[in-house]
């Protein structure tokens, strides 16, 4: 295709912002204005995404729809580019964003502004995706915490600003790192094109690995976020608005697990092995860890939110198994927890809309005023606790089975995750919904309205589509990501050969 | 016509659960939620108001207006598949076959492929038969048993569905859709415990047995993923083929070797023991007695609790190979059926005892399979699910004529106003304690045979703890008899006055399951157990060569065949003797045996010894690491600190809508600019 259709994805929401911005007055017209605006141009990206969809050749494990224009000349340059790993993810955040902007239909603080801000992030984020220059990436990567910061920061809860604050410390200190490291790998090589740094022959020096390995790690661990720099997320999450947690869950967290797709794994591959017990430790204890502070916690929010970090930690524990099963599953699994634990945050949103509580204790028994929101609910409990048949499965199952093969213990530890999220999950749902409907404010809640089961219908049906049938995704993903283990098996073979050198 | 049988219960449970249901009576307005409330006089719904919704036990106290399409639909539906599934079992009596069927490809990933598939052999058509006719029976049961009940559509919806995964399970053709139809029926067992959600006790259960389940599922899904380690798939065919080859291996598990198809063969039978609640993992099935009584004769009784029976047939290739692992079978077997016939002894409410039973026949069923007599345990799954289902149904018939009444000692004198149901139970008893010529005599005193046939260590222990627990069984079973049905009433003259045989949409179905009780050991000993035996089976199962348990079944000595029989008279006799010769008995030996009654009566306290052993140090470390872990030293010393350092700087002086982003905006820039400025340098070199 030679129009630059992945430009046009990721630029078409700023033309909605432009709408938005001229649009004159303060008044309900406007901002209904802004909505509309903003729900069309969200869907028009959405099908132009399409063509990215169903252009791509899954066969194929290179970039596809690449474009190359120079920016800076010979210093780095604009390059744009998918493979299978970023491909969904490019479709996740098209698919999603829609839904978001419906999800806050009824949102009246500063509506334009708002729109806006979610329309500018839906540029940064699918940016994010298709860059395939370090510097493009890293404005991307970077600016994408501005939007975030804001719809946190203005349309947030009441703790707003302590979450906020610890938002920004904790990815400064990341961003910080990731930037000197990205500095060092120009300096190094002389480019920034991440293709060229790709297929870079012989790669870093291993002592250069250990330490651009580190400085990445430091963003993309807080991004993920992995455990012990988790503690940001269950406070943005739980001041965030409804479509803001939504977004930070279903996508802004997969993009530590794509840097380190992207990045640490192939460019690093000896640092890579050589952390991977690292990671390893840090991943088990986000599963098990996370899943018990998770079974405590009293706001329905930042249960959901440390079970992100749970299931967060199957997917490093994937990528760093370093197998074609443990890597498709961690892709898998971010797909699938973009789908669940966005929806998991609509389904909060939906009571929170009628309450304006998230305490769990403020509810119960709402099957029996609300029984299409139970049975929502229950479908994405289940999602979340890794049913057969349901996409959370599947990336489950897959990272488990991959860790198995480099490591039974791992895979031991992690299997309990199985068992923990069954209870919070399970208990969580018993409480907001089983049990008689006895607390007087609950007595007239209504059930949910067309416009929100527009918003999670169609998450329901990928939840259960793609745990019937995944191979849409793991046919994409699987060359990619047997290419990008290419490079990781290499340096074990030469790390082999070397100890083998050494004993003689 | 396979898939016939497979889908038609999930197109029911579809339509049922979707279209039957109110699921979407309630729908609301934009309106309504964010619109003034206060207007809200007018709303529909109030009559529906938690009041309205006090609604409880057997469902014989609800009101249901709503139509009655839904149960039709998918208890026809059920009735068809029961239908065709006979005809594929009797075509296997004909000549046995073997077929697969690829429907689908499901998870496939580098050297890993599944499907969603259909595998048709002896073993499947034998549980198709089992699954459709128990589900269709209890169906046909519950258009009366629930007829009261306000959600019996999502009921029937539940039950059909659930029929749908048990049926995935059990025509899987790799571990992993097994592992599906194995979680589905999961699922299903909690919706249906749960199914009176208003009762907290429902709730509690439901969690239970899904928790509890889960924890052999971690055995189930380590063992796939062992199963791929050593073999490259976790496809049947490859794998039985590939199992010889790897007797011998190790597999470094943990951080030992062990032996691989042992570790294996254990792994996955940890499954086995969550979902047939073996030892250990037997804490649920007793409290899943919450559900409606139905869902307590099909879910955990005749199916899904064999599911571990056939998962342990069905592989078979590996167990044979594995004889540690099989030890491990026949003892766990063992010690359930004897532990759970010694907690049946003394249990009050009528399901509790029937669910004990159930437990400890699932420990005979294993028993059997350890021994390697697969066949024998089949067949015991079989005849089982027919007394079992009987019983169930049975004493949910006289809960129902008891105006839900389920505790034994307020029942008693009940034989002369239900005479059929009566004696609808004296059958499932006869064929429970193995009365000659009923089913449970065949399949059951056959286990206890084959037992003594393996002429191990284990087999020896196991025989002998299986005819005390055929003992115990005789006598709770008339223990449960006589209390009932016989003596002096001890209910209110208000209950007794309206005690009423059941209609006939609930009698018919117990006659179906009464006639099985007492003709399907005659009818089908030949196939399953008999001469018949190994070409019925065919290459359903694998046994070794030198596997000739079947053949030393049949030539144990006399006394041995003798045992079990002399076992149940016994305990028949100590029945009569305590409940209907000497009532002053059973309390005698209760306060002689104080200890030992409290031991048994608290199941030997292993809800609470799980209780402090798991739940509540889960809680407890749960909120350490919460408030302690996250709260006082991450971001004791990370955020909070610093950021208190940091605010002390700046405080009044920022306001975080403007300030921290503009401060964020202009780190970024200032960041793009030594970037720039890097990159003119380095350009420059």
């Amino acid at each position: 295709m030679s129009w630059p259709i992945l430009s046009l994805v990721t630029f078409l929401p700023l033309v909605g912002v432009a709408a938005i911005l001229f649009a004159r007055g303060d008044d309900a017209a406007a901002d209904n204005y802004a909505r509309w605006t903003a729900l069309w141009t969200t869907l028009a990206t959405f099908i132009l995404s399409l063509f990215v969809l169903f252009g791509f050749q899954s066969g194929l494990s290179g970039f596809q729809f690449t474009e190359t224009h120079d920016w800076v000349p010979g210093l780095f340059g604009y390059r744009m580019g998918v493979d299978g790993i970023s491909m969904p993810f490019v479709i996740l955040t098209t698919f999603l964003m829609p839904l978001c902007i419906l999800a806050s239909w009824y949102v009246t603080k500063r509506v334009k502004e708002y729109m806006i801000a979610f329309l500018v992030l839906e540029t940064l984020m699918i940016g994010v995706f298709c860059a395939l220059d370090l510097v493009l990436f890293y404005l991307f990567f970077e600016a994408g915490l501005i939007p975030m910061f804001l719809i946190i920061g203005v349309w947030g809860g009441p703790r707003r600003v302590y979450a906020s604050f610890k938002f920004f410390l904790y990815t400064l200190l990341g961003s910080v790192l990731m930037l000197l490291a990205v500095i060092a790998m120009y300096w190094h090589t002389g480019t920034t094109d991440i293709e060229k740094l790709l297929a870079l022959n012989p790669g870093f020096p291993a002592g250069m690995q250990i330490w651009l390995w580190l400085a990445f790690f430091a963003s993309f661990a807080v991004k993920m976020p992995m455990w012990p720099v988790h503690t940001w997320l269950p406070d943005a999450h739980v001041e965030a608005p409804t479509a803001g947690s939504v977004i930070l869950a279903a996508i802004l967290l997969k993009m530590g697990g794509y840097g380190f797709l992207r990045f640490s794994l192939p460019m690093f591959p000896d640092a890579s092995l050589y952390f991977q017990p690292l990671v390893y430790v840090l991943s088990l204890i986000a599963i098990v860890y996370t899943s018990l502070v998770a079974l405590m916690q009293e706001d329905m929010k930042k249960l959901i939110a440390y079970s992100s970090v749970a299931h967060m930690g199957f997917v490093t524990m994937g990528i760093f198994s370093m197998t074609r099963q443990g890597v498709d599953g961690a892709v898998f699994q971010m797909v699938s927890h973009g789908l669940v634990s966005g929806a998991l945050f609509l389904c909060v949103g939906v009571i929170y809309d009628r309450m304006h509580t998230r305490e769990i204790a403020a509810y119960g028994g709402l099957v029996n005023r609300m029984p299409l929101y139970a049975a929502v609910f229950m479908l994405f409990t289940m999602a979340n606790v890794g049913l057969p048949g349901t996409s959370g499965f599947v990336g489950e199952f897959l990272t488990i089975l991959g860790a198995y093969q480099s490591s039974s213990w791992v895979a031991f530890f992690a299997a309990t995750g199985v068992i923990l999220s069954a209870g919070y999950a399970l208990w969580l749902y018993r409480r907001v919904v089983y049990g008689v409907l006895d607390k007087p404010a609950l007595a007239h809640i209504p059930d949910m309205t067309p416009r929100e089961l527009m918003t999670l219908g169609p998450l329901l049906l990928l939840t259960l589509y793609y745990g019937v049938h995944p191979t849409p995704i793991l046919d994409v993903v699987g060359p990619s990501v047997e290419n990008l283990l290419k490079s990781v098996q290499a340096a074990a073979a030469a790390s082999q050969q070397a100890a083998a050198v050494l004993i003689k | 016509m396979y898939q016939a049988i497979v889908f038609l219960p999930l197109l029911g449970a579809l339509i049922a659960g979707l279209g039957g249901t109110r699921i979407f009576s309630m729908l609301g307005k934009d309106a309504d939620v964010y619109g003034d409330h206060a207007a809200h006089g007018h709303d529909p719904h109030d009559s529906h108001d938690a009041a309205a919704h006090g609604h409880d036990d057997h469902g014989h106290h609800g009101h249901y207006d709503g139509p009655n399409w839904p149960m039709y639909l998918t208890t026809g539906l059920l009735l068809v598949s029961a239908l065709l599934s006979w005809i594929v079992f009797l075509g296997f009596l004909h000549e046995g076959h073997d077929s697969r069927m690829e429907i689908a490809r499901w998870v496939t990933s580098g050297a890993l492929t599944t499907s969603w598939g259909i595998r048709m052999d002896t073993l499947t058509a034998v549980m198709l038969v089992v699954v459709t006719t128990v589900s269709a029976l209890v169906h046909v049961y519950s258009l009366g048993y629930m007829s009261h009940d306000e959600h019996q559509p999502r009921f029937f919806a539940y039950l059909s569905f659930f029929t749908f995964a048990m049926l995935m399970l059990v025509t899987a053709d790799n571990l992993l859709q097994m592992f599906f139809g194995w979680e589905g029926v999961g699922l299903a067992s909690y919706l249906l415990i749960g199914f009176w959600y208003q009762r907290p006790s429902a709730n509690a259960a439901a969690i239970k047995a899904f928790v509890v389940n889960r924890v052999g599922d971690f055995g189930f899904i380590l063992g796939i993923a062992a199963c791929y380690k050593i073999f490259g798939t976790i496809e049947f065919e490859p794998l039985f083929a590939a199992a010889s080859g790897a007797a011998g291996k190790t597999i470094h598990f943990l951080s030992w070797d062990f032996d691989a198809l042992t570790t294996i063969c254990l792994l996955l039978f940890m499954g086995a023991m969550g979902k047939s609640a073996q030892f250990l993992l037997h804490t649920w099935l007793p409290d899943a007695m919450e559900g409606p009584t139905p869902v307590s004769a099909l879910i955990h009784a005749a199916t899904m609790v064999t599911a571990g029976v056939f998962l342990v047939a069905r592989m078979s290739p590996l167990y044979e190979l594995a004889p540690v692992a099989r030890e491990v079978v026949v003892i766990i077997g063992a010690v359930t059926a004897f532990f759970a016939a010694t907690v049946g002894l003394v249990q009050n409410d009528i399901k509790r005892v029937i669910a004990y039973s159930t437990c400890s026949q699932l420990g005979y069923m294993f028993v059997a399979l350890g021994v390697g007599a697969y066949g024998v345990a089949i067949f015991h799954l079989f005849t089982h699910a027919f007394f079992k289902a009987l019983l169930f149904l049975g004493s949910g018939s006289v809960i129902h004529a008891m105006s839900g009444e389920q505790d034994m000692r307020k029942m008693g004198g009940l034989a002369p106003h239900i005479r059929i149901t009566w004696a609808l139970m004296i059958i499932g008893n006869l064929a429970l304690t193995g009365f000659p010529f009923t089913a449970g005599y065949f399949s059951k005193d056959a286990i206890i045979e084959s037992a003594f046939a393996a002429h191990s260590g284990v087999g020896t222990m196991a025989f002998w703890l299986l005819v005390v627990s055929a003992l115990f069984t005789s006598f709770y079973s008339w223990r449960l008899a006589f209390l009932t049905f016989h003596g002096k009433p001890r209910a209110s003259g208000e209950v007794m006055a309206h005690v009423h045989e059941s209609p006939n949409v609930m009698l018919v179905p117990l006659y179906v399951l009464a006639a099985g009780a007492l003709l399907a050991g005659l009818v089908f000993q030949n196939y399953f157990i008999g001469h018949e035996e190994a070409t019925f089976w065919g290459k359903a199962i694998t046994r070794l060569a030198d596997n000739e348990i079947i053949h030393h079944m049949h030539s144990v000595p006399g006394w041995v065949k003798l045992a079990p029989m002399v076992a149940m008279v016994l305990g028949f006799l100590t029945a009569l003797l305590f409940y209907i010769i000497n009532t002053a008995l059973p309390k005698y030996f209760a306060e002689g045996l104080e200890p030992l009654y409290r031991f048994l009566l608290n199941k030997w306290y292993f809800d609470e010894l799980y209780d402090f052993l798991f739940v509540e140090p889960a809680k407890r470390l749960g909120r350490f690491l919460w408030k302690k872990g996250d709260g006082a030293v991450i971001d004791g010393f990370g955020p909070d600190g610093v950021s208190a350092r940091v605010l002390d700087v700046a405080r009044g002086a920022v306001r975080l809508q403007s300030g921290y982003v503009y401060h964020y905006a202009f780190a970024m820039l200032l960041g793009v600019a030594a970037l720039i400025t890097w990159f003119s340098f380095a350009g420059a070199h």
